[in-house]
């Protein structure tokens, strides 16, 4: 079992409800167990099934329980399914060393749609990301996943690019099994060719 | 985490459970025979991965009509000697507080679990009640698991208890448990090879002070047994004159805190996996070398006020101890002392109070600059009903009939996805929000206040679930006495708030078999109340309805007859929906955009760069509502089937 960087890893999964960050949390921590590692996964999720900020803390030991929530400022990783939701996770979570991973489309908050509050454009949040902390990936993920098949997979484009990061201490066989044991027909064929253009999309 | 999880059968392998699924695991493995439930979160998953294994386990598993029901079945089960288990959030434990209360009198032969999910912090409830304070009041013995691995253990073993004790017991888990995932080890599946049996001369009977004595006894026995439980245990030095008594995720976090401080090597944890009844002389054990004890758990002080009574009890023997908690004020959270949930910075920032140990969380030296560089406020992100949700549409109707009829007419509001029409997603429309079937007990009430001269329209809303659950004894109510009001039923054709599970008004149950259907129709016309039926997507004729109904006299339905639109698109191509950019004109059309602003389904949202409306793809599903609102017919629906 190779050494993790950190003990335990904490990775924050951020989005919108709806946009399938606990699916992509499921997936990483399933391989996570599956590579051998003990997992321990904190949901934060409100009423709505949509519409509401949703956070997946996902915490990757070698042999320890963990308890589910990471304290504030020691995320490592934060994967950001939405630009402003990243930046709200981001202050709370992140430390200078955290990586970031973003998908740059935004999705507006009712407020925003009222006219009531303004959405800050997404290059800002970008800017205002990377004056906090010093590795950002910021990457097309709906637009990707739009091109594999639909808008719907942007969680798998973001779960490939985690996956390709280098910080995730199990290798790409792992997710690509768990994600052929959760779907069948179109989907798993749907969800590999998204999780595909987020992994090469970061390893380049 | 999956369901083939759930089904492994090599005992000794760790596979990633939800905590829901590793309650249903526990079950499963204690050889379960009959369960039903309620849907409640954090609970909801809990009946619904029995359900799905229940074929190959040949359990009962049932979707029931509401709590009372789901704990009189699930113990009819055990009175015959099998193995039952009745799954409910805390606000269910409530509705089902008169049958549970006998029961724990009466007592109960095979092995009765009750999974109650409690939801510090309100997550995905009206309230966080902790419902350690009601076992208490009604007798039962409480078991609390503090991680996922755990729950999975405390349902298994809780059905062996149960057996010793002749009562139910109820294992007592929060939402950090139920909605986290983990690692489990599996034990071995269990399958159930006893056969039911009830004689002639059986009985299982509440009465009389005898039987309270009987109960007491089992209480004073589970204490002793629970001195003895693997599910209490003590990390840290010798005697340590500093104590956590900790219970559910709370002792995660207090050990986390401890690192975080560096205080474990000082501090020791006590971990309460049995938090009623307490087990007493364990505790004395730890109290007599401690100094100081501090508490942790969610979400009341329970488990501080009852061993600080114990302490009292016994205080010649243990001598003066100095205790921190919620009573104290030095264990809060944000909101305050038994507000909201625990985590391990609360409680690393209330042990560095006590203590005066430092914690420092990380610094982000870029923060301030970053916040600078936005300019300004960070928009929060409000709850919102879906894209194309059709409870969208129905309070846009109700808001708009209101305002036609003129008479400043009231709503009230109830429980489930709809709840959300106190917000500004469904226009503030709601005026009272309690729980379960209220809405139209209240409504009932109102429509009795003409002679004192209240004479305002009164609309009440209800689910389709709910309505079943607990709105029928106050529609009777309201048709004997004659109340004046009117209900409109929003019925989407599911419980849409916790997952899509059936209920009575559907035609299969918790497993997939054929039901037989019981149509909300059927009841409404059967009490005798008048009762039409409405698309909502057609918001014109759903007005009209509505102004018409308005005017008339006595108790009435409604019924808005829409599926709930994540369940209509599951699996299928949906309608694509656009603006068509020659006929919006943007700002100059004066409807002051209508479809974002105005009406704000979330997949209408505005092109800053064109200045017109356009529809978000990735988020709209093809409702079509829009099109027909949109002044200038700018919005084509293509539809796909």
């Amino acid at each position: 079992m190779p050494k993790l960087f950190a003990e335990p890893l904490n990775i924050i999964i951020t989005g919108v409800g709806g946009q399938g960050n606990v699916l992509a949390s499921q997936i990483l921590s399933v391989a996570a167990a599956e590579a051998g590692y003990r997992v321990a996964v904190g949901e934060t999720f409100g009423v709505s099934q949509r519409g509401g900020s949703v956070m997946s803390h996902v915490r990757i030991s070698r042999d320890k329980p963990i308890g589910p929530l990471i304290p504030r400022g020691r995320a490592h990783v934060v994967a950001g399914f939405e630009p402003l939701e990243t930046m709200r996770v981001i202050m709370d979570y992140a430390n200078p060393d955290t990586v970031v991973i973003m998908n740059d489309r935004p999705n507006y908050p009712l407020g925003c749609l009222l006219g009531e509050d303004k959405y800050p454009h997404p290059a800002r949040i970008e800017e205002a990301v990377k004056k906090m902390v010093s590795r950002v990936h910021t990457l097309p993920a709906t637009h990707l996943a739009q091109e594999a098949g639909s808008p719907l997979a942007a969680n798998m484009v973001m779960t490939g690019a985690m996956a390709a990061s280098g910080l995730v201490p199990f290798g790409r066989e792992y997710f690509i099994r768990t994600i052929e044991s959760l779907f069948t027909g179109g989907v798993r064929e749907l969800n590999l060719r998204a999780f595909d253009t987020g992994y090469s999309r970061i390893s380049g | 985490m999956t369901i083939m999880g759930v089904r492994e059968e090599k005992p000794g392998v760790r596979v990633a459970l939800t905590g829901n699924e590793s309650i249903a695991r526990g079950a499963l493995e204690a050889g379960v025979a009959y369960a039903a439930s309620y849907p409640g979160s954090p609970t909801a998953e809990v009946l619904g991965t029995l359900a799905k294994v229940a074929g190959e386990h040949d359990i009962y598993v049932e979707w029931s009509v509401n709590e009372k029901v789901a704990l009189e079945g699930a113990a009819a089960a055990s009175f015959t000697g099998l193995r039952s288990l009745t799954v409910m959030k805390a606000d269910g434990l409530n509705v089902a507080l008169d049958f549970a209360g006998a029961l724990a009198i009466s007592g109960c032969r095979g092995g009765m679990v009750i999974v109650v999910g409690d939801d510090p912090a309100a997550h995905s409830s009206v309230r966080e009640e902790d419902s350690r304070n009601l076992c208490k009041v009604i007798h039962l013995p409480v078991l609390e698991p503090s991680s996922v691995e755990e729950a999975m253990d405390m349902t298994r073993e809780a059905f062996s208890l149960s057996e010793e004790l002749a009562l139910p017991v109820v294992v007592r888990c929060v939402t950090r448990v139920c909605h986290a995932s983990g690692d489990v080890k599996l034990g071995k599946i269990a399958r159930t090879e006893r056969e039911p049996e009830f004689q002639r001369g059986d009985r299982v009977i509440t009465f009389g002070i005898a039987l309270h004595a009987m109960q007491e006894q089992k209480l004073t026995r589970a204490s002793a047994l629970f001195c003895k439980s693997g599910f209490n245990s003590y990390t840290g030095p010798q005697r340590a004159q500093r104590l956590i008594i900790a219970s559910g995720p709370s002792y995660m976090y207090a050990l986390e805190a401890l690192e975080m401080l560096d205080l474990s090597r000082e501090t020791g944890v006590l971990k309460l996996g049995t938090t009623w009844p307490l087990p007493e002389s364990l505790l004395l054990d730890y109290l007599i070398n401690a100094s100081e004890v501090v508490f942790a758990e969610e979400v009341e002080p329970f488990v501080e006020d009852n061993v600080m009574a114990l302490a009292a009890r016994h205080w010649k023997d243990i001598g003066s101890i100095t205790f921190y908690g919620k009573r104290s004020g030095h264990v809060a959270g944000p909101a305050g002392p038994g507000i909201g949930e625990m985590n391990p910075d609360i409680l690393a920032g209330s042990l560095s109070k006590i203590t005066g140990a430092a914690f420092k969380s990380p610094v982000l030296s870029g923060r301030k600059g970053a916040l600078e560089l936005l300019g300004e406020k960070m928009p929060g992100r409000d709850l919102a009903l879906c894209a194309g949700c059709p409870h969208r549409a129905s309070f846009w109707s109700i808001k708009t009939a209101l305002e036609l009829d003129g008479r400043g007419g009231i709503v009230l509001g109830d429980i489930g996805c709809y709840t959300l029409g106190i917000a500004r997603t469904g226009y503030h429309i709601l005026q009272t929000v309690h729980c379960m079937g209220a809405g139209v007990g209240i409504a009932g009430g109102m429509g009795k206040l003409d002679r004192f001269g209240f004479n305002r329209p009164v609309i009440t809303v209800v689910g389709d679930s709910t309505f079943y659950h607990a709105a029928v004894p106050a529609l009777i109510n309201a048709r004997y006495n004659r109340s004046n009001f009117m209900l409109v039923l929003l019925d989407n054709e599911t419980t849409a708030m916790t997952g899509h599970q059936p209920h009575p008004g559907r035609s299969s149950t918790a497993t997939g078999e054929p039901a037989d259907t019981v149509h909300m129709e059927d009841i409404i016309r059967g009490i005798g109340i008048p009762c039409s039926l409405q698309d909502p997507y057609d918001v014109e004729a759903t007005i009209d309805v509505i102004c018409r109904m308005l005017q008339q006299e006595g108790p009435r339905v409604l019924i808005l007859r829409r599926t709930c639109a994540l369940a209509a698109v599951k699996g299928k191509q949906k309608n694509r929906v656009y603006v068509d950019g020659k006929r919006c004109i943007g700002d100059a059309c004066g409807c002051g955009r209508f479809c974002s602003k105005v009406f704000s389904c979330p997949a209408n949202i505005w092109d800053a760069e064109s200045g017109k409306a356009r529809i978000d793809e990735a988020v709209c599903n093809g409702c079509g509502v829009c099109a027909t609102l949109c002044p200038r017919q700018a919005i084509t629906v293509e539809r796909t089937v």
